[in-house]
């Protein structure tokens, strides 16, 4: 099958990252307009996207995906990359999402880092970063995506620390970097075990394999990608940094932070879907990864008090359903899409509404400083409500349709691992009820606990457009994909058929469970805060479990104790070596020439005759030693 | 006469340069030892070149005499200066590389 040529695709990546690098060549020369010339890129790489999505409309399904070939990569002997785009059903999805929710977000950019005096960075490195995701979605074989995966790695950094000036942030970028660090090495080992035993890491080549490869191989490459999609998705357990990674500006979180990059991991396991069908142990991993975190998230969203870090474990754990869905095969790689794009607008959205909150409050993040902003900030409330009942899942709200459908098809994954999967989606959407409610109640609606110092106003229109725009999204777009299954079909194409799926209870059912389950998180979330005073200061005579929630579930303590500490033990037992030992041998080497320099040194007594003594005795010697040797 | 006596006149004559070298202090002194010494070697030379038969010792004679010119030169010139400066020609004074 000979894919048809595009040569519009590079224009995706070249436009942002024309922007990344003339903001940044340019400098304080473009601190005047860089804002505008980079909204302007965003926008134009979401331009030919849109173009991309209706001459791919216009073909046939199984004529849809096209290619472009930039340059031949690498050429040796029989291996051969080439730098191609491939822009396919699912690229385009990501396209649209990356480029569409990030022009929003440049937007609401440009009003609020305007009091930034590093507002041109901010704007290149967001710039980068669309050019990268773009590269990372676009990239035909393991070895492009890499590239991109690495990219948007990059500029996660440089964004979380976008105000390094603050130790604690720049060690929360740090802290991301490494720590994606170890996913990526697991990237690395698939794309590697793929060359040696395949001798491809292009997607079509390992799909082609995969069905007559070994499964151990298969395997191993499943666990790696999986490794590398924990690393990037912030899943269990690779899942601390993203809490840190809040220290990045408001807009970034909403962005990379909830919206496209940490759904990258999301996007990997669905693009390789045919190394996960041939390995079902790999899958299976994903499964429990995924159902873990998503109860690993809930559960820390309960208690944090900081309205970013609420939101951060949300993500995690929205995530986690998005992989829980990606690990149950053919019958979900179409929810997880769905799922995440979904949550790209409603995420984007209250995490645009939250930095919005924080900008009428003098940046103040803790929520028990917040109450009663309904009145003050309208619109950020409508916008933020909306995005809220779509993540609870209130039909006919975007994630209604997209959760219940990841609920459903997790309990009919059949048998006992049906049953767990169906229970922990249902109890975590109870949980995600509960804690989103009581973001909700604290921030807008519970009376107010701020000091009166403090001035609550709505934000200029460059703000609230991209929210209510984003909030539009959260409400109509899961009913415009799941009309008809319209993503299901659209994405099939890509997809191994599955076979005959077992139906443990008819959707309605289910449907009713979950809105059960809704009610019953929110009835507790309202009791709790909206019926009962709130403390302006997080008691301290609380539960074990809240204070253990409060400490992200003792994930720091957790990594410090097993990996830190031992690392720093092993660090200064090689630093100890490295003095006695090494520097004790080079040491000694020099103090042994310098002593025996210092003991000839005497010899040296600087008169004259007793030089001439010494040449007369060599030279004595010197004649009877050979009158010795020829007599 | 025979040639010997060349030889033990040349070996005493080196002698006594060598223990003037060691044992003098002026340095002019023991300029002027080095020089029998020289020509102790000198003597040497030429009284093998008559035993041999051939001229090569003869030339190398001629060789250590231009040397000898040479380092008197250099040598003396050195010891003025050292005299200038240090107001001694003593030999055991000019130790000043030892430190």
């Amino acid at each position: 099958m000979t894919m048809v040529t595009n040569n519009g695709l590079v224009y995706l990546i070249a436009l942002p990252l024309f922007g990344a690098i003339a903001l940044l060549l340019l400098g304080r020369r473009a601190d005047k307009w860089g804002h505008l010339l980079a909204t302007a890129m965003s926008a134009g790489s979401f331009a030919v996207g849109l173009f991309q999505l209706s001459e791919m409309l216009g073909r046939a399904a199984e004529s849809r995906p096209v290619t472009q070939k930039l340059f031949t990569w690498i050429s040796v002997g029989s291996f051969n990359v080439d730098a191609s785009l491939l822009l396919d059903q699912l690229s385009i999805c990501f396209v649209l999402l990356i480029t569409g929710v990030g022009t929003l977000i440049h937007i609401y950019s440009i009003s609020y880092m305007s009091h930034d005096p590093d507002r041109r960075r901010f704007f290149a490195y967001l710039n980068l970063f669309i050019a990268a995701m773009l590269l990372l979605v676009l990239g035909d074989s393991y070895l492009n995506l890499y590239v991109g995966w690495e990219g948007v790695g990059l500029a996660s950094y440089l964004l979380i620390g976008f105000w390094n000036q603050k130790p604690a942030y720049a060690t929360a970028s740090k802290k991301a970097f490494i720590m994606n660090r170890i996913g990526d090495m697991g990237l690395s080992f698939a794309i590697m075990i793929a060359f040696a035993s395949l001798g491809t890491v292009s997607f079509s080549g390992v799909k082609e394999h995969s069905h007559h490869a070994s499964e151990a191989t298969m395997t191993a490459i499943g666990i790696m990608l999986l490794v590398a999609a924990v690393g990037k998705s912030a899943q269990f357990p690779l899942q601390a940094w993203l809490g840190d990674a809040m220290a990045g500006p408001t807009p970034v979180s909403a962005l990379i932070h909830a919206a496209t990059m940490v759904t990258a991991g999301v996007y990997l396991i669905v693009r390789s879907n045919f190394v996960f069908d041939a390995a079902p142990n790999a899958q299976l991993l994903v499964v429990i990864v995924g159902a873990i975190t998503l109860m690993f998230g809930a559960l820390v969203g309960t208690a944090k008090d900081d309205i970013k870090k609420a939101l951060a474990a949300s993500t995690m754990s929205q995530i986690g359903y998005m992989i829980l869905a990606s690990g149950l095969g053919p019958a979900g790689y179409a929810f997880a899409i769905m799922h995440l794009l979904t949550h790209g607008f409603f995420k984007a959205g209250m995490f645009l509404g939250a930095g919005s909150v924080m900008h009428g409050m003098n940046d103040e993040v803790n929520m028990r400083r917040y109450g009663g902003l309904r009145k003050f900030m309208p619109i950020t409330f409508i916008t933020f409500g909306l995005g809220y009942l779509a993540i609870i899942g209130v039909p006919p709200f975007a994630g209604f349709y997209s959760k219940d459908m990841i609920i459903e098809t997790a309990l009919n994954a059949g048998g006992a691992k049906g049953i767990i999967l169906g229970s922990v989606t249902l109890l975590g959407a109870a949980i995600t009820a509960f804690y989103m409610t009581r973001v909700m109640i604290l921030t807008f609606t519970s009376p107010k606990r701020w000091d009166d110092n403090q001035h609550p106003h709505e934000s200029p229109i460059l703000m609230w457009l991209p929210m209510v725009i984003l909030s539009i999204g959260s409400v109509i777009s899961g009913f415009l994909l799941y009309r008809g299954e319209a993503l299901k079909h659209w994405l099939e194409p890509l997809f191994e058929e599955h076979g005959e799926h077992t139906e443990l209870l008819p959707p309605i059912v289910v449907s009713g469970l979950a809105l059960l389950m809704v009610a019953i998180g929110v009835a507790f979330a309202v009791i709790k805060y909206q019926l009962s005073e709130v403390d302006a200061v997080a008691p301290e005579n609380v539960t074990e479990f809240t204070r253990v929630a409060r400490r992200d579930l003792l994930q720091d303590d957790i990594n410090e104790a097993l990996f830190m500490r031992p690392g720093q033990a092993i660090t200064s037992a090689l630093v100890k070596i490295d003095q006695n030992v090494i520097d004790g041998a080079v040491h000694g080497i020099g103090k042994m020439a310098l002593g025996s320099g210092s003991f000839l040194r005497k010899s040296q007594t600087g008169f004259v005759r007793s030089y001439a003594v010494l040449i007369l005795i060599g030279a004595a010697a010197l004649i009877a030693a050979i009158w010795v040797v020829t007599t | 006469m025979s040639l010997d006596n060349y030889l033990y006149l040349s070996a005493i004559l080196f002698t006594i340069g060598a223990v003037g070298v060691v044992v003098r202090r002026n340095a002019i002194v023991v300029f002027m030892c080095v020089e029998l010494m020289l020509n102790a070697a000198n003597l040497t030379l030429v009284t093998f070149s008559r035993i041999n038969g051939t001229l090569d010792a003869q030339v190398i004679a001629f060789f250590t005499m231009v040397v000898a010119a040479c380092e008197v030169v250099v040598g003396l010139a050195i010891i003025v200066t050292i005299y200038r400066s240090r107001r001694s020609a003593s030999i055991d004074d000019a130790s000043l590389l030892k430190r």
